[in-house]
């Protein structure tokens, strides 16, 4: 592998452009992606949130329903980055050769996966939006500081997309990314205290989910529900942040790779 | 300076394979110069260089003053580029098109949309402005694609191919505007296997085999160098016998394709006497060609 492909990422403002693109094709179906990222999330928490809620006492001095809000909001933020980062993300690097074009203007490969990664996590944001108005709506949360979700929704997009990007890397087909949402985004909605908390879980599993970023998420996403300020913020914010860069470098030197054969 | 662009013992190599082997090339300002090669020549490979997509193992580049690829990006913001396959936004029309290509360069939508009816003009396409990509012909699309290239008002400009897959009536409409385009000073820089495209457009030519150029020079410059002027072409299932008797004693060289027999000669005149002898035979006479030259050069044997 060339020396080249692991140059550190190179920031320009021509990454704009890029997201202005990827905006006017979001603004064309605009419709049906702000559905999209309503009706999942909603039918989760009142489908699990009233039906098994009811049969539950309270979580940590709140209803089954607001402790599943928190987890909901980062879980679906998680997921539209996600999905913007593999399955959107192949088809604009493979399927339309829509990276192929760019490359030839003075726009740079780092400048593309920047901006794949804001793209993401601007639509992270919008999810995180959407499910906050339901939060509020349903009067699960009441809280001042639940303002911060939205930049956390962000953040949270950050993260995922760029580790979403590694596996768009690698994938020699649409079909591989069955692997990782499986391997990988299942496990982590299970084992990181979306649907219940991670002190349930045996020893094992609690230390598997203290390594995952879902869990950083969500332990700053639910005390802002309920007006507190996350104990141990600066860590859960670094993890996120952390995952967030290795992602995009590591994604970043995988494509230098891929697109310089 | 003249060269728009010079190539200096450019070498790429993909693990043991040697795609550019020693790759030395200049392009003067104005022309027109066309890259010929059978496929896996390393035409493709040669303009991904050019353009400081991908990093030579070794050798020197420079584009526009820019050495390449170290400063790719500034040399980038005056290049044009019609890429093989097609890459157009099949989620915007014709016009959103142009306008989101163009704001990749950091030109202001201002200015591209005083540049739109130009450029729609030039692609024949002013009637197919708001009309979305995927419901346009291989033709337009190519046309779109030219305009595309065009909207930085490129100094060069790179063509990958540019009419393969077109039909005659699509081809010639790109002919046209590729001249109108050096007609107007840009410099061309295209690949081709279609000899008839080289020879028409084409001031000057390199062929390439085996990551090399094997012969450099004018359309005919490269058919006067290379091969006798006069081709006799003769067909049907006695051909071959006929050459081994006649072809080796009244041609220059003559080469046996299937029930083809290809005769190159100074002087048709004692071999068409000849061939009256034989109305089993059809031929054809004509003067050598580009497709002449480069069937020596690079052998008659398929590429796959």
């Amino acid at each position: 592998m060339s020396r080249y492909n692991f140059a550190l990422p190179q920031f320009s403002r021509r990454f704009i452009p890029i997201w202005r693109r990827n905006f006017m094709v979001w603004k064309k179906m605009a419709g049906s992606s702000v559905l999209g990222h309503l009706a999942d999330p909603v039918i989760y928490m009142l489908g699990l949130g009233y039906g098994l809620g009811g049969m539950l006492p309270q979580i940590g001095g709140t209803s089954y329903i607001a402790f599943l809000a928190g987890g909901t909001v980062c879980y679906s933020t998680m997921n539209s980055a996600s999905f913007e980062a593999l399955y959107s993300g192949f088809a604009r690097m493979h399927e339309q050769r829509t990276w192929e074009a760019i490359l030839n203007t003075p726009v740079t490969l780092d400048d593309i996966v920047f901006s794949e990664i804001v793209w993401a996590a601007s639509k992270s944001l919008l999810s995180g939006l959407a499910v906050l108005l339901v939060i509020w709506l349903l009067g699960l949360s009441h809280s001042p500081l639940s303002l911060w979700i939205i930049p956390l929704a962000f953040l949270v997009g950050l993260c995922f997309a760029s580790i979403g990007l590694i596996v768009t890397a690698l994938a020699p087909s649409y079909d591989y990314f069955m692997y990782y949402f499986t391997l990988a985004i299942t496990p982590m909605v299970l084992l990181c205290g979306v649907f219940f908390p991670v002190d349930r879980l045996p020893t094992m599993l609690q230390n598997v989910s203290s390594v995952l970023p879902l869990t950083h998420a969500i332990d700053l996403a639910r005390p802002l529900l309920t007006n507190h300020v996350p104990p141990g913020f600066m860590l859960h914010i670094s993890v996120l942040l952390g995952y967030a860069l290795f992602g995009f470098y590591v994604s970043l030197v995988l494509f230098r790779r891929r697109l310089s054969q | 300076m003249n060269a728009i662009l010079s190539a200096h013992n450019l070498r790429k190599s993909y693990g043991d394979q040697v795609v550019v082997d020693g790759l030395d090339l200049s392009i003067r300002r104005g022309e027109c110069f066309g890259l010929l090669g059978p496929n896996g020549a390393g035409k493709t490979t040669t303009l991904r260089l050019m353009l400081g997509l991908i990093a030579p193992d070794s050798g020197e580049l420079q584009l526009l003053d820019h050495a390449v690829p170290q400063q790719a990006r500034a040399a980038r913001v005056r290049v044009g580029v019609v890429p093989q396959i097609d890459n157009l936004d099949p989620d915007f029309t014709v016009a959103e098109n142009l306008l989101v290509y163009g704001r990749y360069f950091g030109i202001s939508d201002a200015v591209i949309n005083a540049r739109m009816p130009e450029l729609l003009e030039f692609a024949n396409l002013t009637n197919k402005r708001d009309v979305k990509v995927p419901t346009l012909s291989g033709g337009m699309k190519r046309r779109l694609t030219l305009a595309r290239a065009l909207v930085n008002d490129p100094e060069v400009i790179f063509l990958d191919e540019p009419t393969t897959g077109l039909d005659p009536q699509a081809r010639h409409l790109i002919w046209q505007r590729l001249r109108e385009l050096t007609a107007r000073g840009k410099t061309l820089l295209l690949t081709t296997h279609f000899m008839d495209e080289a020879e028409r457009l084409c001031h000057r030519l390199a062929v390439m085999d085996n990551g090399r150029i094997i012969s450099t020079g004018s359309p005919r410059e490269l058919i006067a160098q290379n091969i006798e002027p006069q081709v006799v072409e003769v067909f049907g299932e006695q051909a071959a016998t006929w050459a081994q008797d006649h072809a080796a004693r009244l041609a220059q060289r003559f080469e046996v394709s299937g029930e083809s027999v290809f005769c190159y000669v100074t002087d048709a005149q004692p071999l068409l006497k000849e061939l009256q002898q034989h109305p089993e035979l059809r031929y054809l006479h004509r003067p050598a060609n580009l497709e002449d030259v480069f069937l020596k050069l690079t052998g008659r044997e398929m590429r796959e």
